[in-house]
């Protein structure tokens, strides 16, 4: 961006928002925006609590448990989607449907089913993460090149050793994509079902918050929360770019 | 009727030969789509024989039957007198787009066939590290398969072959995916390599310069429904400089002889 034959670089508009916030909220106009110096003020107190401090270990711990979960569950589903027929037809239209559905209205459903706790969350997560996992790894295992699996079998491959070694290497590059999707899917779930449970981690942080109006740590976990989302989204594009790199490999 | 009668004389010929793999009565549909008809014919051993005919007459269905990876509608298979049910470790197979791991190096993918039976690492590497110096691909053991021309990759996948110490050797158009001059090379140390090993080779191609330059029998498949039409043994020396065999009169009289045949299917 260019303002009057300056270039401007790009953190500068962030900078120019930040200082509009801090005016509004100097101003006293509306009462749910403090200025944003002292919601920085708010973040850096707030790291310091042990409130926070738990929040952020429970809702980690829910996020990687739900998404190991997925990923256990997601990859075999999906290898058995790319090689039976059957189980491609009789699961394909589900995996679809879920994988596209507005999933945040089925965590009531999964707080009736696993009650107001942390296995609900854990569920959320799972549930947003596994559809899209499954999808890519059925997409990999289906464009393994035939002619590898004939190699692997006129070889005398054995069924566990074709799978171990020709179509799971094969399809890496899709199921770590799948993976990569399924993660930035499980931060919206483990937000959502904290959010909706509201006794958990940051969800009860948030109502806690918003109930008692301390809106200078309202906003200071918000930016915590999308500074995190932002973090994970990046770190996963490092990776993806060395699985581009091996992609490109395949060829 | 010629071409009938040449076939019977042939025939004679052959079973003076031990065959080590033996094809009989093999037929092969695809739903309605007759792809092979009665097909019998005996490879004899250490002989390199050629599979030959234009695109659609099943010669790669053949081989792969042969080969174990499909199964014939009807007919037998036998391998050393041993009925073929499927792949086996006496049968090695080179394939048309190389079928090599992406993912693994040439050393890893030349010893592959011996990973898969269970060989140690230290002997499966030291295998194949002589087979990768036979096919002259040494110093690429650390290579990744896209960092190799298509002639080196189709090098690879010989010595994959080789290094599982099979004794038929099934190659379903080897050259097909590499650049002529690059071909022309490895035709050259294949006769060369062939004279070096003991070994049977069955080679699909649709060329019939390379068929009758690398062969010494040539079986003629005609299309839709694939039967064997003629069985010819070029009686060509390859002793000598692999150049000459390409001026040789009875290369070139064979080479317009099976062309003579042929020319009828193509349209």
């Amino acid at each position: 961006m260019t303002l009057f034959g300056y270039r401007i670089p790009m953190m500068a508009s962030l900078l120019v928002w930040c200082l509009a916030w801090e005016i509004v909220g100097r101003l006293d106009l509306v009462f749910l925006l403090p200025p944003f110096s002292d919601v920085l003020a708010a973040a850096v107190q707030l790291v310091q609590t042990s409130s926070w401090q738990d929040a952020t270990v429970t809702t980690l711990r829910a996020f990687a448990t739900g998404m190991a979960l997925a990923i256990t569950c997601g990859v075999p589903l999906g290898v058995l989607m790319g090689r039976v027929k059957i189980a491609d037809d009789l699961l394909g239209m589900w995996v679809n449907i879920f994988s596209s559905a507005p999933l945040s209205a089925l965590v009531p459903v999964l707080m009736i089913l696993f009650g107001f706790g942390e296995r609900t969350i854990i569920a959320a997560v799972f549930l947003f993460a596994v559809w899209i996992i499954v999808l890519d790894t059925r997409a990999g295992v289906r464009h393994v090149s035939p002619s590898l699996i004939e190699m692997a079998r006129s070889y005398g491959a054995t069924k566990p050793a074709l799978y171990a070694k020709i179509i799971l290497w094969a399809a890496l590059p899709e199921i770590l994509a799948g993976i990569r999707l399924g993660l930035i899917r499980g931060v919206k779930g483990v937000v959502i079902g904290q959010l909706l449970v509201a006794i958990v981690g940051y969800g009860a942080l948030f109502e806690t918050f918003s109930r008692n109006f301390r809106m200078a740590e309202f906003w200071a976990l918000t930016i915590i929360l999308f500074a995190f989302a932002m973090l994970i989204a990046e770190l996963i594009e490092r990776i993806e770019g060395k699985v581009e790199y091996y992609a490109g490999a395949r060829q | 009727m010629a071409v009938t009668a040449l076939r019977e004389k042939q025939s004679t010929v052959h079973t003076s030969l031990e065959a080590i793999v033996e094809v009989k009565g093999i037929c092969k549909s695809y739903g309605n789509v007759e792809a092979l008809r009665d097909i019998d014919l005996d490879f004899p051993r250490g002989k390199l024989t050629s599979l030959l005919g234009p695109s659609g007459c099943g010669k790669t269905t053949l081989l792969k039957i042969i080969a174990g990876l499909i199964g014939a509608s009807a007919g037998s298979v036998t391998v050393d007198g041993k009925h073929v049910s499927g792949p086996g470790p006496e049968r090695a197979f080179v394939f048309q787009d190389f079928a090599l791991m992406p993912w693994a190096t040439v050393l890893r993918n030349v010893a592959f066939g011996l990973e898969l039976r269970g060989t140690g690492k230290t002997e499966r590497e030291e295998t194949a590290r002589r087979y990768i110096a036979q096919v002259g691909l040494s110093g690429f053991e650390d290579k990744y398969p896209h960092e190799l021309s298509g002639g080196m990759r189709q090098r690879v996948g010989l010595a994959r072959a080789l290094s599982v110490d099979a004794e038929v050797l099934l190659l379903d158009e080897p050259f097909s995916a590499v650049d002529e001059q690059n071909r022309r090379k490895f035709q050259e140390d294949l006769i060369r390599l062939r004279s070096a090993q003991n070994k049977t080779f069955i080679f699909v191609t649709h060329s019939i310069e390379e068929a009758v330059y690398i062969s010494d029998r040539i079986v003629l498949l005609s299309p839709r429904p694939g039967r064997v039409s003629q069985v010819i043994e070029p009686d060509i020396d390859r002793s000598g400089d692999p150049d000459s065999i390409h001026r040789d009169q009875r290369y070139l009289d064979t080479v317009e002889e099976i062309w003579q045949g042929l020319k009828q299917y193509v349209e």
